[in-house]
């Protein structure tokens, strides 16, 4: 009989195995989850369509400003732009190469383009497009992309977990990933303004809100310090400093004080703000993102932590190296370390160790 | 004649055009021993027709805004495209010497970041008619009239986003798009033919919503009935011209030659072909 291939972290049985009806422990049933929207938003102010609106309101002020999208601007929050500007949206079509090497067409042409699909077929199936049409050029096309990461139940297909690896990896490219609404708008907003070209990570629908209760502002190549403390230094994006902040108010109970510095730009990483936070010593470095170990925020971390001579002890809270299973988006979450609990119990047996 | 089109004002047939592109081509091959020489010449007498009868530029100004925009999605026949260039003025002759050396403006491969008028960086084949469907989208927000003319090769026939891109154009009634596809029937590995074209590209084209024309790519009174065709079409579609060239036309012995993606010319016969050049030179 021929061996089923199970990753290690897998939940997976046997294939040839019947199931039942899953259920959390209150009972009600666990459906897959298709999109970010609600994840975090227990409790929380939602903001909707952040992106959208931001786009809206630039597009107000500015007649470069065009978009496009491959068949998914209901899914990328497009559509709120498409709307309110329907001579200044570009629906290509279920062809992603096309989208990206027309933006660099209308680039050239003095236009601002904003193209809009998945993280998974923007980095995968467009990627010599947009090093070679785009970033070689250095032209101005925003690419921003829903479901980074693991945002989504469908399976690999859809999960992109190595989007911030690829992208990192193009010169000229500037690679964001925004935590919350507030970082959304702000985000979209910064990179309009930049003269060059920018992949963005999107949570799309209804966005919680969490940086307004901060003093803080979006820009491009900067981390801020969201909150101080002297056992653990938090460095995180995307939507994990929203599970890092959770987690140091759970440690905060337990008198083990987080901080969290939160860095939404990927490249450039603020390589100085960084070192200079985690060369203060006496704390443990966790990045925390929404990516796969390999390629992303961690490891970008500990090249510029390497590179300036800071030694401190370093552990990641990031997606396996592997090809995660499909489900419901909190059991996978729990599952791969992203959680909160999961985020928190990591930590806590990191410092006992 | 428009006043943006200086050379097609001048006395200098497109005959002759055609032979001083194929002549500095040989000279640009010279330098490097070998290269795209093959196609260089076989695609000579297409770009004299765009670059001296169809286009419309000036040639002090690169980034003029008003002109026709030419992208080589093909970045090796960067050598034939140098040798247009400098013809038409766009470049200097004498850096014809430097092509593919170390700080050269003219490198193997055409990049928009190297050389004036080069307006993309091809190579990556199967990228030129997609940019050029966003740029002939830009041209039309501006309300600019100019043309986006698209340089191809039949190879890149093979690739998916080039049929993206068809498909999008004509989505758009893009008929400010010309593209050019030279089919010399030769990729790298062998004929394209035998890869994934086969021969019937027009009525392709055609059922995808394109129009269509056939030429041989090597006939000067073709090509130029072909091109106004196309730059005065009445209606909304996007237009394609396939031309068929031949391999190194124009210098027979190389024609004759086992021909190859990439040619081999001995050191002597550099001298050889000029010398077959230089003996009929057209007025």
């Amino acid at each position: 009989m021929t061996q089923e291939l199970i990753p290690p972290h897998s939940r997976r049985g046997s294939k040839y195995a019947a199931r039942t009806v899953p259920v959390s422990e209150t009972g009600e049933r666990l459906t897959t989850s298709a999109m970010i929207a609600s994840l975090d938003a227990e409790g929380r102010a939602t903001v909707a369509a952040p992106f959208g609106h931001a786009l809206v309101d630039l597009a107000k002020f500015r007649d470069d400003i065009v978009g496009l999208t491959a068949d998914l601007s209901k899914y990328t929050d497009l559509h709120v732009f498409a709307k309110a500007y329907p001579e200044k949206f570009y629906q290509m079509g279920m062809a992603e190469q096309v989208m990206i090497s027309a933006a660099a067409g209308l680039a050239r042409e003095g236009f601002t383009p904003f193209a809009t699909t998945y993280a998974v077929f923007a980095s995968r199936r467009a990627y010599d497009f947009i090093c070679m049409a785009i970033a070689e050029e250095n032209l101005p096309v925003k690419i921003v992309c829903a479901l980074p990461g693991l945002t989504t139940g469908y399976g690999p297909s859809h999960q992109a977990t190595e989007d911030l690896a690829i992208m990192r990896g193009m010169p000229n490219l500037t690679v964001i990933d925004p935590c919350d609404a507030i970082d959304i708008d702000q985000a979209t907003r910064a990179i309009a303004d930049h003269p060059g070209p920018v992949y963005m990570r999107l949570l799309r629908g209804a966005v919680p809100k969490v940086l307004d209760a901060y003093d803080y502002r979006f820009e491009i190549g900067k981390a801020r310090l969201l909150r101080d403390g002297g056992d653990v230094l938090f460095v995180s994006s995307g939507f994990m400093t929203m599970r890092a902040l959770d987690a140091a108010e759970n440690l905060a109970q337990e008198g083990i004080s987080c901080a969290v510095l939160h860095s939404p730009t990927i490249k450039p990483l603020d390589a100085t703000t960084i070192t200079a936070e985690a060369a203060k010593g006496g704390r443990l470095v966790v990045t925390a993102e929404n990516h796969s170990i390999t390629g992303g925020l961690g490891e970008a971390v500990a090249g510029a932590l390497m590179r300036a001579g800071v030694h401190t002890p370093f552990r990641q809270i990031a997606l396996p190296d592997e090809f995660l299973d499909a489900g419901a988006l909190p059991t996978l979450h729990d599952q791969y370390g992203l959680s909160v609990a999961a985020v928190t119990a990591s930590v806590k047996s990191w410092l006992a160790a | 004649m428009p006043p943006d089109k200086p050379t097609a004002a001048s006395n200098v047939s497109l005959t002759r055009r055609a032979w001083a592109i194929r002549r500095n081509a040989l000279l640009m091959g010279e330098v490097q021993g070998q290269g795209y020489i093959g196609q260089a010449l076989g695609v000579a007498d297409v770009l004299a027709v765009t670059h001296f009868h169809a286009l419309t530029y000036r040639p002090g100004d690169p980034e003029w805004e008003g002109r026709d925009r030419f992208y080589l999605s093909i970045g090796h026949y960067a050598i034939a495209l140098y040798s247009a260039m400098i013809e038409a003025g766009l470049l200097p002759e004498d850096e014809l010497e430097t092509y593919g050396m170390d700080d050269s403006r003219l490198p193997m491969s055409g990049m928009a970041a190297y050389t004036p008028g080069m307006e993309i960086t091809g190579g990556s084949l199967g990228h030129g008619l997609g940019i050029a469907v966003g740029a002939a989208l830009g041209l039309k927000r501006k309300g600019n009239p100019a043309f986006v003319y698209n340089m191809m090769s039949d190879g890149e026939l093979g690739e998916g986003s080039t049929w993206e891109a068809v498909m999008s154009a004509v989505q758009w009634q893009l008929d400010n798009l010309v593209c050019v596809v030279d089919f010399n029937n030769q990729q790298a590995d062998g004929p394209t033919t035998q890869a994934l074209a086969t021969g019937t590209e027009a009525p392709k084209w055609e059922a995808f919503g394109w129009h269509a024309q056939e030429v041989d790519g090597n006939d000067l009174d073709a090509l130029v009935q072909a091109f106004d065709t196309a730059r005065a079409l009445p209606d909304p579609r996007p237009r394609v011209i396939i031309c068929h060239t031949r391999m190194c036309k124009g210098v027979p012995f190389l024609e004759d030659r086992e021909i190859t993606h990439f040619i081999r010319v001995e050191p002597d016969e550099w001298a050889k072909a000029r010398a077959i050049l230089d003996a009929e030179v057209p007025t």
